[in-house]
């Protein structure tokens, strides 16, 4: 098991839903609710040192509930390796979760452009505008549901 | 009233762009000055939005292809190389080992086109005219190299998930040999017009500074973080398509200012017109021809057995037809693109459409930084910030 997977399931037995392993890259499911003290604890731990957050990704699942994820793709200089955190989102219809940019600030646009095109809101986020869709937009344009051209 | 009570001070907004010739594309963004001083800076993307995520989520993956080419588009098969590589992993397939140099040495190549017109523009926003037509002088050949394996210049749509649509044609091997021959002598050409240049120097020592730590707090990759210090190189610490074969340095800067960003993509330049030499020099080893996987699931069968064979032709049909059809799963791939981590996070639900695909393009991220690197800086500089970042909005805007 990898050592990201190792170091959760120590300290956060509760959170951890699933540990898989796909082509070596190892990827955990994480309940939401903790995501910041979880993404800390990977930052922080010396085992893990991931103190590079590659990228945030917003995930559709229509039509299976829960539908809403965020994917976190953290890389570590120290041990030259990745893991990929997952959480899937309760709430449907307003899917939010904690925003990590008191972690890594590069969250902050990453999370922008989730909440822009999946309509996932960040809590605590410090600036949560559209960052690619005009301001006055309707809609969250990667949504499943969201017709690829016209209405 | 006295004079000191009608004084009346208020900062002002400038909308920098978004069509500037010094922004690189549409970038627009909104600076709030106290006179020259920046308050703030706040960069308006979303121009060039195409929705290429959106568009690849209704095609099949080989339709993804040429949208890929358009995202960095001065480096347009470097980022086809990471889909490719995301595909391959997902599928689980192997290359040939001439396929995975071939790759090297046109991404290589391209990462030097893509530095000299970084290079060049850079230059040429910063007052100095001539270094862009140096650097275009060699870009150009590259573009001529481009022309000869494919017909196309800037988007050669030359890599195929698993190979390469075709062997390399006759008259490129000398072509680049000729070009690796002399590009360290031209490469020169560039020092001697700006490295000690007192006005260069003036424009860009301790602007834009960011420490190592800031640079990883931010998301910074390739050139940008090496310039603060960051030894890594995705090439070197998590080698793919047999980097790990060549030998080549990564060049650090220290302070992490413009300057040393610009003398490590200076280096760069040099380190792969190295790669590109070693790939030459073993390139006849390897037997022509070998360019595909020999997987029936991706690779398109010979066109004899197409004609002659049932089995050929239904291959064929198939493919062309249905299109790839991966297994369920989910890959995260990235290579070292000329501007950083080029990321390519697929999600396949088993059909030959990507359920979701999502593009990390370095340009996003390092632009990210904009406001932290221009407050308290000249309004003069932030045409020197946008240059050092080196984004090209298509890969911003995506």
């Amino acid at each position: 098991m990898s050592k990201a997977a190792e170091l959760l399931q120590e300290k956060f037995p509760e959170e951890v839903v699933e540990v898989s392993e796909f082509r070596g890259e190892t990827t955990i499911v994480v309940k939401p609710g903790r995501i910041v003290d979880i993404c800390k604890a990977l930052r922080d731990d010396n085992r893990t040192s991931f103190r590079y957050l590659s990228m945030i990704a917003g995930l559709d699942y229509l039509p299976q509930s829960p539908r809403f994820g965020v994917v976190y793709n953290l890389y570590s200089h120290k041990n030259k390796n990745r893991v990929t955190l997952k959480a899937l989102l309760a709430d449907d219809a307003a899917p939010a979760i904690d925003s990590v940019v008191q972690v890594w600030n590069t969250a902050n646009w990453h999370e922008r452009e989730a909440y822009d095109m999946m309509g996932i809101r960040f809590r605590g986020h410090p600036d949560l505008r559209r960052i690619l869709m005009p301001n006055d937009w309707v809609g969250h344009p990667q949504r499943k549901d969201y017709p690829l051209r016209g209405k | 009233m006295s004079a000191e009570t009608m004084k009346r001070t208020e900062t002002m907004l400038l909308n920098l762009g978004p069509s500037h010739p010094s922004t690189h594309g549409v970038l627009r963004v909104l600076l709030e000055l106290d006179g020259e001083l920046i308050l703030r800076a706040d960069p308006d993307i979303g121009y060039l939005h195409r929705g290429i995520e959106k568009m690849c989520e209704y095609r099949t993956y080989h339709r993804c292809m040429p949208l890929m080419n358009r995202l960095d588009y001065l480096a347009g098969e470097v980022n086809l190389f990471g889909f490719c590589l995301a595909m391959e992993k997902l599928l689980g397939i192997e290359v040939p080992k001439r396929v995975q140099y071939i790759r090297v040495m046109i991404a290589e190549l391209t990462r030097i086109a893509s530095h000299l017109f970084w290079l060049g523009t850079h230059g040429h926003d910063l007052g100095a005219m001539t270094p862009l037509f140096y650097a275009f002088r060699e870009r150009e050949k590259i573009m001529d190299m481009c022309e000869m394996i494919s017909g196309a210049r800037m988007f050669p749509l030359y890599f195929r998930i698993g190979g390469l649509a075709a062997d390399l044609p006759e008259g490129i091997i000398p072509a680049a040999w000729e070009f690796v021959k002399s590009f360290p002598e031209k490469h020169q050409d560039y020092h001697n017009l700006l490295t000690k240049n007192q006005i260069w120097i003036e424009r860009t020592k301790d602007v834009g500074v960011m420490s190592a730590d800031e640079a990883l707090d931010w998301g910074w990759s390739g050139p940008m973080a090496r310039g603060s210090g960051i030894n890594w190189d995705l090439r070197r610490d998590n080698p793919y398509s047999s980097y790990e074969d060549f030998d080549f340095v990564v060049p650090l800067g220290k302070n992490g200012d413009t300057y040393d960003r610009y003398l490590v993509r200076m280096e760069e330049m040099l380190q792969a017109n190295r790669i590109v030499k070693q790939v030459l020099e073993r390139l006849p080893d390897l037997p022509p021809g070998d360019i595909k996987a020999k997987d029936p699931r991706v690779s398109l069968p010979p066109k004899d057995a197409v004609y002659n064979d049932i089995a050929g032709l239904i291959n064929h049909f198939k493919l062309i037809q249905e299109g790839i059809k991966p297994p369920v799963g989910e890959v995260y791939q990235c290579i070292e693109a000329p501007k950083g981590e080029m990321g390519f996070y697929i999600v396949s639900d088993g059909s030959p459409q990507p359920f979701r695909l999502k593009i990390r393009g370095p340009s996003f991220v390092n632009l990210s930084a904009m406001d932290k690197l221009a407050r308290g800086r000249l309004l003069a500089d932030s045409i020197a910030l946008i240059g050092t970042m080196d984004i090209v909005l298509a890969d911003v805007d995506r």
